[in-house]
């Protein structure tokens, strides 16, 4: 059974991982003051379902930690308890620890069982220093069945040996799936026996410890199958009965002769009193049945008769089961339909797919084009409206990938609030565009970055209270994260309002480090030293930041994703970083330029224009290394088929055509024999049948099935500065 | 260069070879005769151009779109100094799957499918003075009066003296 369940395993982690995020951005989105009781239940929700899912895998310290959790949150929603800003601290703290008992599961790390321990006390210490009396808490199943056909079970089954926690989780389960009564025989003298446990007794407990031979009946839409399922982890199979029984037998058990005979009519109005009942709405039947010991069942009758009268006799629990279920799971049953989860492996297959598509297209479109236009009128027609299908599908196909950049902005309310907090500072965290998207696999990339520079805001930006006061500043500072579409690329900014970059700090540290430095040099250079390796202005190193590791990767890892950092910064005023990114990482928008019978797409991005330079603006240096001179700037200049090693007629520059490449705040001008066109291409990688090669970053085919490689325009540009630099 | 319309031949038994390991596929170098083991290769297609790469050894020709996926060509008789490097309708490449890599050879010509039995494979000799490096030769199989190099073509491809894969991918 263990093995056939680790399938599944993948599944609990991607859910558990979802929900924990979830709970964390509703925790901290939480106004203490007034919290609101949807929120409430929403996080109640989530940990729920972790202790759902955890304690079917049999991941008990994850379903101990979310247990207690589940009892506190229950208090607050239930308005028992206020809501203390101590308590989401701690909740933080107990949403950080399943992640780490996740991971320790997933075999990534070890789960730290002292934290959960700690957390799990404080948890409780909150919750008994409310000063009300624990009352036991009644188990609200996330998951209720629908109310369309169900069927009645009956299930019986030895509970000997069986944890008095896990027949509860058991009985949750059952719960969960539908209404549940406990129907087992009580055993003399342990039906009724109090056990005192924390303060806190419930009554299922009780009845899980108490019953020898527990007999179940569960009205459900689930089959036969899935309880046996759900049984079978916690009890012998060899001990397990599970029988259908007539649906109007378990109406006959589940409203006894108490019931009155109502008339059919006034079914609307009685449902809304049904409503108003919140005991029985709130209680669902295993808890009042277990409650009570079992046999108690009809003695709990009275309780919910008001309400139960109410209702159709027929379908009595059919419809208290499908009502809570619509109350309940609102949101969720949306959230499920709206979204089906799809491995990474198809989507990119299918993109692939696609990609093959658009290039056949375009070389039937190439074949079609040399046909009389008259005679093959049909034939065109047809090509447009392919060509016009190929680029929707291609376009819809692109945005499966896509995925709104809230999911990276999600996670830093909560490195911000706890960064500030141990900084002593008063920083308050805006986001603008979440809605953006981007490729999923640039969300997973840009995290790390963007973290450290919201981390680096924070702590070298935003000045302390006080000195912000002092230079007429409010105390609290703002950390804006802004997200927006600019031409074919994405903008993600992350600026502050704090203390600016100070061009002085960093000249003299650049000097101090030994590097080529000028008083005149522009604004723009001078904050690009920041990216340099170990370079860092701090006075201090902190356990933050300040130890000169992290912007010279930042810088790495963005431009490894085809990106740009760009630094705007004034003194006293405020930092904005913007990180530029390409779409997508599948497709690229390139000038094909020729060289030599040879066809290589230059990325648009880099390039900033192209000209045919005079014979007399093309200069040398040394005799060897050569610049063109273009409106008062001399670019140093690289030939192409120089760099490729490629036998080609147009050798004189004046001949060709130049191509000026702008990297890194460089200018260098690319001399090829001509310009072909743009074109929208499809990145292919060179690497996984060859390997790297040097000056190109990828391959691509054309419209004609050919092969053309992608140039890397920065060690392009490296190799323009090398020769410039050799020669001088 | 003695069978080179072969292809028709050879390719429906590339799709059989599956039942056996002991199969090889036999191709031609010059007047020399090899056998690589027949579940390492893919399919066989004729020769088309290629884009070249730069500052590439000469052996790897360049690559080429395979249904889209971007595939390196390696003429062997460059390699070895084995024929003539020729390029015509009727010069076969031999696209293999090796090291998880899908990876083109230029050949002289394929010859057939042939099955040896254990007894019908004798060791390698010390070919200590050959450009071919005796790593690579599993044995040296004989039918009839013909003898047959047979290559580790996995190990040959992914050698570093091929120049295919990344120096840090290499065991």
């Amino acid at each position: 059974m263990s093995t056939d369940l680790k399938q599944f395993y993948q599944v609990f982690f991607e859910e558990a991982a979802e929900l924990l995020a979830d709970m964390e951005t509703l925790l901290l989105a939480l106004d203490v003051s007034s919290p609101s009781s949807e929120d409430l239940n929403a996080i109640f929700r989530a940990a729920h379902s972790i202790k759902g899912g955890a304690g079917t895998f049999g991941f008990s310290d994850m379903t101990e930690l979310t247990h207690v959790l589940e009892s506190l949150l229950d208090k607050l929603r239930k308005d028992e308890l206020d809501v203390r800003s101590e308590m989401i601290d701690v909740f933080l703290l107990a949403s950080d620890v399943l992640k780490g008992q996740l991971a320790g599961h997933r075999g990534e790390g070890e789960a730290d069982t002292a934290a959960a321990a700690e957390v799990c006390a404080k948890l409780k210490q909150l919750a008994a220093a409310g000063g009300v009396p624990a009352k036991p808490a009644a188990p609200a199943p996330a998951a209720a069945a629908p109310a369309a056909a169900h069927k009645v079970f009956r299930i019986e089954f030895s509970c000997e040996g069986v944890n008095a926690r896990v027949m509860e989780n058991l009985l949750a389960d059952l719960a969960g799936r539908g209404a549940l009564e406990n129907l087992s025989p009580p055993v003399a003298g342990a039906g009724r026996k109090t056990k005192k446990q924390a303060g806190k007794k419930t009554g299922k407990q009780a009845a899980g410890q108490a019953i020898q031979q527990c007999v179940l009946r569960l009205t459900t839409s689930s089959s036969e199958e899935d309880i046996w399922e759900a049984l079978a982890f916690v009890v012998d199979p060899a001990n397990l009965k599970i029988e259908a029984e007539a649906l109007p037998s378990a109406n006959a058990g589940a409203v006894p002769s108490a019931d009155s005979d109502k008339p059919d009519a006034g079914d609307v109005q009685q449902d809304c009193g049904y409503g108003l009942f919140p005991e029985a709405v709130t209680a669902p039947a295993a808890a009042a049945v277990a409650e009570n010991g079992g046999v108690a069942a009809a003695e709990a009758e009275p309780v919910r008769s008001p309400g139960r009268r109410a209702i159709d006799k027929l379908d009595a629990a059919a419809v208290k089961v499908g009502r809570r279920g619509e109350d309940k799971l609102a949101v969720p049953a949306a959230g499920e339909t709206s979204s089906i989860r799809v491995s990474i492996e198809k989507v990119d297959q299918m993109i692939n797919l696609v990609g093959e598509l658009v290039i056949t297209q375009a070389m039937l479109a190439q074949t079609a084009s040399q046909v009389d236009p008259v005679i093959y009128e049909k034939l065109l027609n047809g090509m447009s409206t392919l060509e016009r299908n190929t680029r929707d599908l291609q376009e819809s196909v692109m945005s499966m990938r896509m995925m709104p950049i809230s999911f990276v902005f999600s996670r830093y309310p909560r490195v911000v609030r706890d960064l500030a907090a141990k900084l002593g500072k008063q920083v308050e965290l805006k986001t603008v565009g979440e809605g953006t998207e981007l490729d999923k696999g640039l969300i997973e990339k840009i995290a790390d970055p963007l973290t450290h520079l919201v981390r680096n805001s924070l702590d070298h930006g935003i000045e302390l209270p006080e000195s912000r006061v002092a230079i007429d500043k409010p105390a609290k500072g703002t950390i804006t994260l802004r997200a927006f579409h600019q031409g074919g690329s994405i903008v993600i900014e992350v600026s502050d309002d704090g203390a600016g970059l100070s061009r002085e700090r960093i000249l003299a540290k650049a000097r101090e480090r030994g590097m080529a430095v000028h008083d005149g040099m522009p604004d723009q250079e001078v904050w690009q030293l920041i990216f340099e390796a170990g370079f860092s202005t701090a006075a201090v190193v902190t356990d933050v930041s300040g130890r000169g590791v992290g912007m010279d990767v930042v810088k790495s890892n963005i431009q490894a994703m085809g990106g740009r950092v760009e630094i705007n910064s004034a003194l006293g005023v405020g930092t904005r970083i913007s990180i530029r990114l390409p779409l997508t990482l599948a497709i690229l928008d390139g000038l094909s330029v020729s060289v030599g019978g040879e066809l290589f797409i230059v990325p648009l991005t880099y390039i900033v224009e192209s000209l045919q330079p005079a014979a007399a603006d093309v200069k040398t240096v040394s005799g060897r290394g050569r610049v063109v001179h273009v409106r008062g700037e001399y670019l140093p200049l690289v030939a192409l088929h120089e760099v490729f090693n490629l036998q080609t007629k147009v050798t004189e520059v004046h001949k060709g055509i130049v191509v000026i490449l702008e990297v890194e705040g460089h200018k260098t001008a690319m001399f090829v024999d001509t310009l072909v066109g743009q074109h929208q291409v499809v990145i292919k990688s060179l690497e996984s049948n060859y390997r790297r090669v040097q000056g190109v970053s990828g391959a691509t085919i054309m419209g004609d099935g050919r092969v053309a490689l992608i140039l890397d325009a920065e060690a392009i540009a490296r190799e323009a500065q090398g020769a410039l630099a050799e020669a001088a | 260069m003695t069978q080179a319309a072969v292809q028709e031949t050879a390719a429906p038994a590339g799709v059989m070879a599956a039942q056996a390991s002991n199969e090889y596929l036999t191709f031609t170098l010059g007047r020399e005769e090899y056998g690589i083991e027949i579940l390492k290769v893919q399919e066989i297609r004729c020769y088309e151009a290629v884009t070249r790469i730069a500052n590439a050894p000469e052996f790897i020709k360049g690559v080429v779109n395979l249904r889209g996926i971007i595939v390196p060509i390696v003429d062997m008789r460059i390699k070895f100094n084995l024929g003539k490097a020729e390029y015509d309708q009727f010069t076969v490449v031999i696209i293999l799957n090796v090291a998880g890599r899908v990876v083109g050879m230029v050949v002289d010509g394929v010859s057939d499918v042939i099955q040896l039995a254990g007894e019908q494979i004798r060791p390698a000799p010390d070919f200590s003075a050959s450009s071919f490096d005796t790593r690579y030769i599993t044995g040296l199989g004989t039918l009839d009066s013909r003898m047959l190099i047979l290559v580790d073509i996995e190990k040959l491809m992914s050698g570093s003296d091929m120049a295919l894969m990344e120096p840090e991918t290499l065991q």
